[in-house]
């Protein structure tokens, strides 16, 4: 009787391919990304992430055409992160049949590219990627910090202050990384979800770490996300999002099923 | 060969909404156009939409697609609504500090607010996004196959309240309940998106490529 959970597979793509890093450093191959999310509509994903690291122009180019591929296939939505710098470069993804773009550094070194984005396209089609990182010492008072660069650089920024100035500059969705558990499968980091999803009046989508169902759970609950997010547990079929989504009703979540 | 026009006045996305029409129904023709002449001799009218309602209802009157819909709707072909689509038709918005709208139907679009919450206390985040039960209050050609109380995805911060309840074909709940779908004679649209909806929207999509306009 309320709005579901919404679970999303997400797709690392580099040159028109799924991998998915462990840590950002160990890389593993999954496959084409159009045959993967239609295996995923299929089992009733709630919508699609394709995050493109792709570093080259050609694999950019490679990275609209299977946008388009997707987009005349699947019929859930679709969002599009990594490298998104510019205002053309949202409208040739959204052109492409994306639904949302997803604005990660861009907005760290630029936050008005936010404002300008949701003036332009709507905020409904803006999500802002923050990757936190735990930075306070045991014992004192939990404290998160924006980085970036692959969880490399430190930009001595609040996670959850960010977070609020991402809402107020037009961000329609907050998809939150926490980079210290990422790859390493031990979980969402729960106090920072719950933070960000306490702090801000949009929807919060988990991501990062997650090895288990228990842990989509616990996001959920624990958490307070609107969405989880999770790649390799989907991707080598160690669960199905069926079996995902019935973990998750049989402990009182709303999924559709 | 049967035609559809999608309405193209350039808010948002209409390749979702084309390709979703040709996958149920590869040998229809869908026309992307803004084009009068093309509008009027389709046999099927969709008007989509996504974004401000100002900036939208200032290209439909800029475009002429004020008349366009009016035509459509008037002749009595098939017609759908599709989000800002939907909203569009009623009298008035309350986005961007109050909007008049085209007036097809009575009723005014509404701001979820900023303090939403469940009747259990929970509280809601805005925009409404993500996959809700749509409630059917009555038989139409647009439900057929569709079970009542399936989920369609929804991304919306303001909502149709309509007046003539009796023409509400659709409602889901969301802190308040809200009119996601209205029907009139030949005039069927909805707040949720059918393009994004997985088969029920394809169903639905189907049903309206299928639909004589009758009820």
């Amino acid at each position: 009787m309320a709005l579901a959970k919404r679970i999303i597979p997400c797709l690392d793509v580099e040159n028109g391919r799924v991998v998915k890093g462990v840590q950002f450093v160990d890389i593993r191959d999954a496959g084409d990304p159009v045959e993967v999310a239609k295996r995923y509509d299929e089992e009733g994903a709630d919508e699609i992430t394709f995050l493109d690291i792709t570093a080259t122009h050609e694999g950019r180019d490679t990275m609209v055409h299977t946008v388009e591929r997707m987009a005349s296939q699947v019929f859930i939505p679709l969002t599009v992160g990594g490298g998104i710098r510019t205002v053309d470069d949202i409208r040739t993804m959204l052109n492409a049949g994306a639904d949302k773009v997803s604005i990660n550094s861009a907005a760290v070194f630029n936050p008005d590219f936010v404002r300008e984005a949701a003036d332009k396209f709507g905020s409904q089609c803006i999500v802002v990627a923050i990757d936190a990182k735990k930075v306070s010492q045991p014992g004192e008072a939990d404290r998160w910090e924006i980085f970036t660069h692959g969880g490399r650089k430190p930009t001595g920024l609040d996670a959850v202050e960010w977070a609020k100035k991402m809402v107020q500059l037009g961000a329609g969705e907050i998809l939150l990384t926490s980079m210290d558990q990422d790859g390493v499968k031990n979980g969402y980091d729960l106090g920072v979800t719950r933070a960000i999803s306490d702090a801000v009046n949009v929807p919060v989508i988990a991501s990062g770490g997650v090895g288990n169902l228990d842990h989509l759970v616990a996001g959920c609950i624990e958490g307070k996300a609107d969405a989880v997010l999770a790649a390799s547990i989907f991707h080598f079929n160690e669960y199905s999002i069926p079996e995902a989504k019935q973990y998750m009703k049989e402990r009182g979540i709303e999924v559709r099923l | 060969m049967s035609s559809v026009a999608v309405i193209d006045y350039g808010m948002g996305n209409l390749h979702s909404v084309a390709k979703a029409l040709e996958h149920v129904m590869p040998d229809v023709e869908v026309l992307v156009t803004a084009d009068p002449e093309q509008v009027r001799n389709a046999d099927r009218v969709l008007l989509p939409g996504v974004g401000a309602i100002r900036d939208c209802m200032a290209e439909i009157r800029r475009l002429g697609v004020d008349k366009e819909v009016a035509e459509a709707i008037n002749s009595g072909k098939p017609f759908l609504g599709i989000c800002v689509g939907y909203q569009a038709l009623m009298q008035r918005s309350e986005e961007n500090g109050g909007v008049d709208c085209l007036g097809h139907f009575d009723g005014t679009v509404r701001y979820f607010g900023d303090d939403l919450k469940e009747t259990d206390g929970e509280r809601l985040k805005v925009p409404h996004m993500g996959w809700n039960e749509v409630h059917q209050r009555f038989d139409h050609p647009l439900w057929h196959g569709i079970d009542d109380g399936s989920r369609f995805y929804f991304v919306h911060s303001y909502y149709v309240d309509a007046v003539d309840k009796p023409l509400v074909a659709a409602n889901c709940h969301y802190g308040v309940d809200i009119d996601v779908a209205i029907a009139r004679d030949n005039v069927f649209a909805t707040q949720f998106h059918p393009e994004k909806s997985h088969t029920v929207g394809l169903q639905l999509l189907k049903n309206f490529l299928n639909w004589d306009g009758k009820r």
